[in-house]
């Protein structure tokens, strides 16, 4: 039950024509399961529609799931579409199937965190609650 | 100019982050919630009309909700929805999936929609769904559609926050039955018989509409809808639209908010008095008696 903060709400998604959304629902459960109020968009949303989303639900923090390789274009368009909306202080993680390499350019675009298929949940948990926490110290 | 004033223009001047802070505030009673809400703009919030919708899980109410908006909007009116999905007694998480039906007009900024979840609370769901109402409201929405699973008492009161109802139902859900069981007739204006191409909806309309003769209400309207490709969906608003000025006419539109005032003004009540009570019954009694209802009159009494 509620602690001493209301939940915090997450927004996943999945940006592009990627139609595999197993990780983003697994993810969604988890979050959902650990306390969380979380938004999911569904599939192949625009990186324009994923910003306009969050900032409609007032979100803490944002997740994106991609497992078709488009991440090092779609991820960092997101975080584009919130600095256009003036909104890019809303923390954005990714998750998906991501080479090591992309991890590093990922990070220096902007995103937060990134998740890959060994990641533990408890970590990809405690990483949203950080990214919400540190994002919004009144708790909402 | 103070940050809830920043807010409120925001409001006014449909700027999307700012109503979306607002809602958030009120629906964590932060601080500034009593100053935002009680500085809307008032002919905003009087006027505009409040629908619901609700139903069964499964019966296509978000789908509805997506296509009465895409008809509003092809109408010019600014449209909210504030879309509510359970939260879990366990966790307290939620899983809000309305938006998933609805993304088709995301990049719209006079579409708002906000998901919310019930948190589980005794109550206070209606207060802040109303909140949340009255705000998107004042930020120039009319219709605002409040969108729930019509289950539950909780439900059941959000939708009273709204002028008239829609209940939507599926054929081949056993609905027919739940309608005349539950007492879900007497909550609905109107009876919305979905998926109209599946079998079995035509004894359902037929089943709903001797119901409703039976039950002598006559002012309530049927419509059949085929929600995924805009089906009926003209025919429903119109049916809404005429009912709304016939409630604004003779007075019924009034005399439901009066009563859901009333009922948001006893929740808000108890909601600001239950951290007060919980301390009081700690201090005066280590281990609560097993006779709960006279220790909660004498703690009243005490109280007045």
């Amino acid at each position: 039950m509620n602690t001493t903060h209301p939940p915090y709400r997450i927004l996943i998604a999945k940006p592009g024509l990627d139609g595999h959304d197993r990780g983003a629902k697994f993810i969604a459960r988890a979050l959902r399961d650990d306390g969380f109020e979380v938004v999911y968009t569904g599939i192949r949303r625009t990186p324009e529609e994923i910003a306009a989303a969050a900032i409609q639900e007032d979100v803490a923090a944002i997740g994106l799931s991609s497992l078709s390789g488009a991440h090092m274009r779609l991820f960092p368009a997101v975080i584009e579409a919130l600095k256009q909306a003036g909104c890019d202080d809303i923390p954005v993680l990714g998750g998906g199937v991501i080479p090591d390499d992309d991890i590093v350019g990922l990070k220096k675009a902007g995103i937060v965190q990134v998740f890959t298929p060994g990641t533990p949940l408890q970590d990809i948990l405690d990483a949203f609650r950080n990214a919400c926490r540190n994002n919004n110290p009144k708790g909402y | 100019m103070d940050f809830h004033q920043q807010l409120l223009q925001g409001i006014h001047n449909r700027q999307p982050r700012d109503i979306a802070r607002a809602i958030s505030i009120v629906e964590n009673n932060l601080p500034g919630a009593g100053a935002i809400l009680s500085s809307l703009d008032s002919d905003r919030v009087n006027q505009a009309t409040i629908l619901g919708v609700t139903g069964s899980p499964g019966v296509g109410k978000s789908t509805l909700t997506g296509a009465l908006i895409s008809f509003y909007r092809s109408q010019g009116k600014r449209v909210g929805i504030i879309a509510v999905d359970p939260s879990s007694p366990l966790t307290g998480g939620a899983l809000l999936g309305d938006r998933i039906r609805m993304m088709g007009h995301a990049l719209d900024r006079d579409v708002v929609v906000r998901s919310m979840a019930t948190r589980g609370r005794l109550g206070g769901l209606c207060a802040s769904a109303g909140a949340a109402v009255r705000i998107l409201a004042a930020s120039g929405c009319s219709p605002v559609i409040i969108e729930t699973v019509g289950v539950g008492q909780s439900e059941m009161d959000i939708v009273r926050l709204a002028d008239l109802t829609m209940m939507v139902m599926a054929p081949g859900m056993g609905d027919e039955i739940q309608a005349m069981k539950a007492g879900l007739l007497e909550v609905a204006d109107i009876l919305v018989v979905n998926k109209i191409d599946y079998p079995g909806a035509e004894t359902l309309t037929m089943e709903l509409e001797s119901a409703v003769r039976e039950n002598g209400r006559q002012n309530k309207r049927i419509c059949q809808t085929r929600a995924i490709d805009n089906r009926g969906i003209e025919e429903l608003a119109g049916a809404v639209d005429e009912l709304d000025m016939q409630f604004r006419q003779n007075g019924e539109r009034d005399r439901r908010k009066q009563v859901s005032l009333e009922r948001e003004t006893i929740e808000w009540c108890i909601d600001f008095l239950r951290p007060f009570l919980t301390d009081k019954l700690r201090k005066e009694q280590k281990n609560v008696s097993s006779d709960p209802r006279s220790v909660a009159q004498s703690l009243i009494k005490n109280l007045l």
